[in-house]
């Protein structure tokens, strides 16, 4: 795999961090958010600041931005200088002109970065406006140069769309071209493509880079994903609780990690290279789908016909102790499978086996003994348990449900904390009071509590950090090996899909594309679709986990064996 | 994010959990004031029989509009009835018309909203009944029920609830609507919970912080609102003492004796305004916003 570790020693000097801290305002004896960190950027230079949620790499970038929020955190020390200018003691005038002119920020969520209520066009050359006297067919010239620049088509039509009518990888390039239009000198981009596609994000990737080699600009990227950070990556900065720990090169850091952190970090990636299928379990299928279909909205009194299709023609089975994974980007149908497979939702064809029941056409009332053979578990681990709750509660509420006494339930709930590895005073506890990860636990022993034959993960993973991940991912295929439940992972990340699946099924705009074992699938896709999106898996070509290029990597063993 | 750390849940703990309140939230010195002063209206309204020198009722002809002195507090009106103890008195069937407005409004709302709320069948329905219901005046409907009842405290409870009801039962069903969408929810759907566990244990606590706001306001309102009706002759019988008829009846006599509507008047104003002003911290506290992670 190629990096880019370009030398940028004789460029010009665009941002220089020394000893930077940041504090909760107001509190001077609390921990500070920032510890003295030192930071320079170089014009043309990529640097990526990696790290995992609570790090305090937004802070950084909010503080070069001078957008530190107000009575909440503040500078304790330290100096920001972007090109002579001191931005610490920069006046709130001095830094609304340094803002766009010099240096500007690309947000993770183009949808609320965007006002809603004003044309694209419009919002884009608002920053015309302020900051330069261009007349105002000038300015609209301006704003459709840049806009071309960005690769929009159709820029007359999309200059006058409202952000909802846009895609959002679409979001994202108005975001960059109102970021760009002043041609700043620093452009910071937080997590710019964590809420996008693997197809878009790889776009907006290689946008970023083009428009950067083009303007020579200092790019400072914030990010969480290591692959993103192979591909775009010159210098990477690693933080951990506030300190910059590890400084290096991408290639250097990729292949000779010197701190432990770093080494843990780049450990917990996910490699791509798929598991082999574990052997077929004897017995019949837990989960039997068969043409499920659903169409929302269709068939109305009024509206005859002519709904949407969020699924059709899917079928497939999983036998005990396998998992099966759905991939597929937003808005392929992923979720509304598991949705219909969990009865959340009624499918409008097709048919659900379950434990050799056919539970698609089931009332809900007659439906309700069946509930306990299938559990799920959600993406967000914020809102999956009621916050009003002990952990306690939530996890007898199923059993009791189905008639265990409260003593027995309990009792099954403290054993249930130790297989997934919380202390049993946890059961006491509100869920406000874990982490994420946590969290997650909590939520796959609620789930498993109900001793069901099938778990259905709807993106479990997907909103904790990686090397939370890579444990709940363990926890997730110990609880499969110790209860020989069939497991259904939703996933958009083929990584964490490789690791864990033994079949996978693409999904692509509701139906079916390609299915078959993970290797096959992942190693030897036949389908277009399923290269395009192996493709666009950021830094698939880097085994982060062993330190060196996955072509090197031996073909893919039973799981130990390539580890 | 908040790290676990061990901590034992007292009541308080439970409370403040259940409300969503930031443990050790200080009151400012307004509401502190507020709280105060409406502690001790209500106190003194609830024990007025036990300290008052006189019935409230008996009339004293020998007596009438006197000036305040040691034997009448506030003088007498203009029957000889003692003006104090009537205004004392007056403040138990007010409070009691507003506690009882909103407790019965706030009651009838949940019950009603949670259904509209979860069951999208029953929503249309009920929402447009509600909506017809709010297009009623509470005055002109307290009127047209003591014209046919008769005047009583039940007639004068049913005007002030009626109207006031969509509005709790919108309240509630906004609050349901979002709140079924979370997954925590939808757990509860696959773990086999049924429709009234769901429900009253997982979507009712959400509505508790913004109904015990939405009561307060409704609780002030009540209390104007009879005022205004015994104020309008279409309160409770003139036979029992409100703030509003003491007025009412002050209203003939105000050049000469101003304290019958002064003093019932001044409590009804602060009474309302200390309300107003709880119900007001009240939703500043559990405003989701101000929510803390830490717990």
């Amino acid at each position: 795999m190629e990096f880019k570790s370009r030398d940028f020693s004789d460029a010009a000097r665009v941002l220089k961090i020394r000893g930077l801290k940041v504090g909760l305002a107001g509190r001077p004896e609390a921990a500070p958010v920032i510890d003295g960190i030192d930071l320079d950027i170089r014009a043309g230079e990529t640097h990526c600041l990696v790290g995992e949620s609570g790090s305090g790499k937004s802070v950084t970038s909010l503080a070069i931005m001078g957008l530190l929020p107000r009575g909440a955190l503040e500078v304790r020390g330290g100096s920001i200088d972007l090109e002579g200018v001191e931005i610490t003691q920069a006046s709130a005038a001095e830094m609304r002109g340094l803002r766009a002119m010099r240096l500007s920020m690309i947000f993770q969520e183009p949808m609320t970065a965007l006002n809603p209520v004003l044309r694209v066009g419009e919002q884009i050359e608002e920053v015309l406006n302020m900051h330069t006297d261009l007349s105002a067919a000038d300015a609209r010239q301006r704003t459709l140069d840049i806009m071309e620049q960005v690769h929009l088509p159709d820029v007359e039509r999309i200059y006058r769309a409202f952000p909802h009518q846009l895609s959002g990888g679409q979001r994202q390039r108005i975001m960059i071209a109102m970021a760009l239009v002043l041609d700043p000198h620093l452009l910071i981009a937080d997590e710019p493509t964590t809420a996008l596609d693997v197809t878009t994000q790889l776009q907006i990737l290689k946008l970023i880079a083009e428009l950067q080699a083009r303007k020579g600009t200092a790019l400072l990227f914030i990010t969480h994903d290591m692959g993103v950070v192979a591909e775009i990556a010159d210098t990477v900065s690693v933080m951990q609780n506030g300190r910059i720990v590890e400084r290096a090169p991408i290639h250097e850091l990729l292949t000779a990690p010197k701190e432990d952190y770093t080494r843990k970090l780049l450990t917990a990636v996910p490699t791509l290279a798929p598991r082999a299928a574990r052997p077929d379990a004897r017995g019949g299928d837990v989960l039997k789908v068969a043409d499920l279909e659903m169409v929302y909205g269709g068939g109305g009194v009024l509206r005859r016909g002519g709904g949407v299709t969020a699924a059709s023609e899917v079928s497939f089975a999983i036998g005990p102790g396998r998992t099966l994974g759905i991939v597929g980007e937003s808005g392929s149908g992923k979720s509304t499978v598991a949705r219909c497979i969990m009865r959340l939702i009624d499918p409008t064809g097709g048919a659900v086996h379950v434990a050799g029941t056919e539970i698609s056409r089931l009332p809900r009332r007659s439906l309700r003994p069946h509930r306990k053979h299938l559990q799920i578990v959600f993406q967000d681990p914020y809102r999956s348990l009621n916050p009003r709750w002990t952990v306690a509660r939530s996890l007898c509420e199923g059993p009791i449900n189905f008639g265990t006494p409260r003593a027995e339930a309990l009792a099954h709930a403290a054993e249930l904390m130790e297989i997934v590895g919380l202390p049993r005073d946890a059961l006491r506890r509100y869920p406000h009071q874990f982490s994420g990860g946590q969290r997650q636990r909590i939520a796959i022993a609620r789930a498993v509590a109900m001793k069901p034959d099938l778990l259905v993960a709807d993106e479990a993973v997907s909103a904790l950090d990686v090397s939370v991940q890579a444990q709940v991912l363990d926890l997730l295929d110990d609880v499969q090996a110790k209860f020989g439940i069939a497991m259904l992972f939703i996933t958009h990340d083929l990584r964490v899909a490789a690791q864990i699946c033994d079949e996978v099924l693409v999904m692509q705009k509701g139906r079916v594309v390609e299915h078959g074992p993970a290797a096959n699938v992942l190693s030897d896709p036949h389908h277009a679709y399923t290269r395009t999106l192996i493709e666009a898996a950021p830094g698939r070509h880097w085994d982060f986990a062993n330190f060196r290029a996955l072509d090197t990597a031996p073909a893919p063993g039973p799981k130990g064996e390539t580890a | 994010m908040a790290k676990a750390s061990p901590s034992r849940q007292s009541a308080f703990h439970v409370l403040t959990g259940l409300f969503s309140l930031p443990a050790g939230a200080r009151l400012g010195i307004g509401p502190t004031i507020a709280a105060a002063i409406l502690l001790g209206i209500v106190a003194a309204s609830v024990c007025a029989p036990l300290y008052v020198p006189y019935d409230p009722l008996a009339m004293d002809s020998l007596s009438r509009l006197r000036p305040p002195s040691d034997a009448h507090l506030l003088g007498t009106d203009q029957y000889g009835r003692d003006i104090f103890s009537r205004v004392m008195t007056g403040g138990r069937v007010s409070l009691l018309i507003g506690v009882g407005a909103a407790l019965v409004s706030v009651g009838l709302g949940l019950a009603i909203g949670l259904v509209a709320g979860f069951f999208r069948a029953a929503d249309g329905l009920i929402m447009r009944i509600m909506d017809s219901l709010m297009a009623i005046p509470a005055i002109l409907l307290a009127i047209a029920l003591v014209a046919l009842n008769g005047p009583s405290l039940g007639s004068v409870i049913i005007a002030i609830t009626i109207p006031e009801v969509p509005r709790v039962v919108r309240l509630v069903r906004s609050v349901v609507l979002t709140a079924r969408e979370e997954p925590y929810v939808e757990a509860a759907i696959a773990l086999g919970s049924s429709m009234p566990k769901i429900l009253i244990q997982h979507l009712m606590p959400n509505t508790l912080a913004p109904l015990i706001v939405q009561g307060t306001y409704i609780c002030a309102s009540a209390i104007l609102i009879e005022a205004i009706l015994s104020f309008l002759g279409a309160g409770v019988s003139t036979e029992i003492p409100t703030w509003g008829n003491i007025m009412a009846e002050g209203r003939s006599y105000f050049q000469i004796k101003p304290g019958m509507i002064f003093w019932p008047g001044l409590l009804l104003s602060l009474c309302i305004l200390a309300i107003n002003l709880l119900g007001d911290t009240a939703r500043d506290l559990l405003d989701p916003r101000l929510k803390k992670r830490e717990g």
